[in-house]
């Protein structure tokens, strides 16, 4: 089965998840997954992730925001481009 | 609390001969460590530089597991395990999490507590906002206290998850009867005390005589607001609590609290946010009074701190300031920021929300200071 691969760049608090890597890729199976399944992929890569970004109601915790291709999304249920870009980004809120 | 045995007393396996404080601050975790003579105390750390902790601590029990509750400015809650004094840390797999559709989401889990004695690698954790956590395994996965967390009573106990102090309502003071593993209390920021006789399957509430000022109905049967609750080490009948309105007493099977904190001087008032007690004498507790009037500062009264002492289960009170700045300092003492060591002539130990540790090594009759220049300190625990 064809491998589609999503970049996801991560914020300083999250690279202890991923041995201090900045930028890690995922592979799924359709081109345009969610972006809730392109970060459930991240967290079967890096155990525990998930939970720091994401909250037991599937939303979005308050001090992170996610940029598709450099657009903001905060739906987890919202269909990523083919190949698209994901960064992780901790607000200046938060501190 | 206590080694468990069939009466709630101390034992010889709880002589002490060294003290560790961990102490978890809003920035990271520190540990103080000193040798039976509690003179000379060595400081290291930081742990978790960065990271919010707000309670850490070593299992009674066997001296071994270390739990440290964290999160992160930006990042959701977690816990951290040690099986080596901290030498090295595991994050918990399944941290306290609510259930999915509940709607409710823990902030940080706030409260640690291991479980009775005839259950190694149970731990139990109270959350901001309220909720009842439970750990079977040192704390690597964490499932829900049903009877509690989905209780139908639990909303009108415990207010909105919006509700109560600054930083979120929460759940603390999680008490395990030493003589049977199924009797526990819990204590609620926005709610006040209850207590279960199941394991948590089931839980009443146990406020009578305690007042609630702040209501319309000043002694209603919920929504109080206890800061510290605390059973009485070898006599575990007997539970002290400093509540936002006193300081009370209840002695079991009685269902009503007594009001101990009349004894307080009235300059000084009986509010509060630490509360503990001796470890081998049950009449023997200390607070650490703040000024809650007007828009509530939660400062040493008159910028004066003091810690006091009762040696008779709150009848009478003594002031013990011997050693502490006497004017102009304007401390705020968090209700997990205060703990006691096992020696039987006990250690007293507090952490000020600026920084600064201090300890007794003879039961309070003087103070010094062990660290002076660490972040906002959210609680102190003696190991």
């Amino acid at each position: 089965m064809d491998q589609h691969a999503f970049r996801i760049e991560l914020p300083g608090p999250l690279r202890s998840y991923t041995n201090q890597a900045s930028r890690v890729t995922v592979a799924l199976p359709e081109p345009n997954p969610t972006l809730g399944a392109a970060l459930s992929a991240l967290d079967h890569a890096h155990p525990g992730i998930r939970f720091r970004i994401i909250d037991e109601q599937n939303r979005l915790r308050p001090h992170i925001q996610i940029f598709v291709n450099a657009g903001i999304e905060r739906n987890l249920e919202a269909q990523l481009p083919t190949a698209a870009q994901i960064m992780i980004v901790a607000a200046l809120s938060g501190g | 609390m206590t080694e468990a045995s069939s009466t709630g007393a101390p034992d010889e396996r709880t002589r002490a001969n060294s003290v560790r404080l961990l102490i978890a601050t809003r920035k990271g975790l520190w540990t103080l460590e000193s040798d039976a003579a509690r003179q000379a105390w060595t400081l290291s750390g930081p742990q978790f530089l960065g990271h919010i902790v707000h309670h850490a601590m070593v299992d009674p029990r066997t001296g071994g597991a270390m739990l440290a509750a964290a999160r992160t400015g930006h990042l959701g809650p977690t816990i951290f395990r040690s099986n080596d004094l901290g030498a090295t840390w595991q994050e918990a797999t399944h941290p306290p999490a609510f259930e999915p559709g509940s709607g409710r989401t823990v902030d940080h889990a706030f409260w640690l507590a291991p479980g009775h004695a005839s259950q190694p690698g149970v731990w139990y954790a109270g959350t901001s906002p309220q909720g009842l956590f439970r750990s079977e395994d040192d704390g690597a996965t964490w499932t829900g206290v049903a009877g509690f967390n989905a209780h139908p009573q639990r909303k009108a106990w415990c207010g909105g998850d919006q509700d109560g102090t600054p930083d979120g309502p929460k759940l603390h003071s999680i008490l395990i009867d030493p003589r049977d593993a199924r009797h526990m209390y819990i204590g609620m920021s926005s709610g006040g005390v209850f207590e279960s006789m199941d394991a948590g399957s089931d839980w009443r509430p146990l406020n009578q005589g305690v007042r609630a000022d702040f209501l319309p109905e000043p002694t209603p049967e919920f929504g109080h607001d206890p800061h510290c609750v605390r059973l009485a080490s070898g006599n575990p009948d007997r539970l002290y609590q400093q509540n936002h309105c006193g300081i009370y007493r209840l002695d079991r099977p009685a269902t009503q609290w007594q009001d101990i904190g009349v004894g307080m001087p009235q300059t000084v008032g009986a509010i509060g946010f630490p509360l503990v007690t001796h470890f081998h004498d049950p009449e023997t507790l200390w607070v650490f009074p703040m000024d809650g009037s007007d828009v509530w500062p939660r400062v040493s009264p008159g910028g004066e701190p003091a810690v006091y002492r009762s040696r008779d289960g709150g009848t009478t009170w003594q002031p013990q300031r011997e050693g502490l700045p006497q004017a102009q300092a304007w401390w705020t003492v968090k209700r997990q920021a205060m703990t006691v060591d096992r020696f039987p002539t006990a250690g007293v130990y507090f952490g000020t929300t600026s920084g600064e540790v201090w300890g007794s090594r003879d039961e309070g009759g003087t103070w010094k200071c062990l660290s002076a220049h660490l972040p906002h300190i959210y609680a102190v625990e003696a190991a």
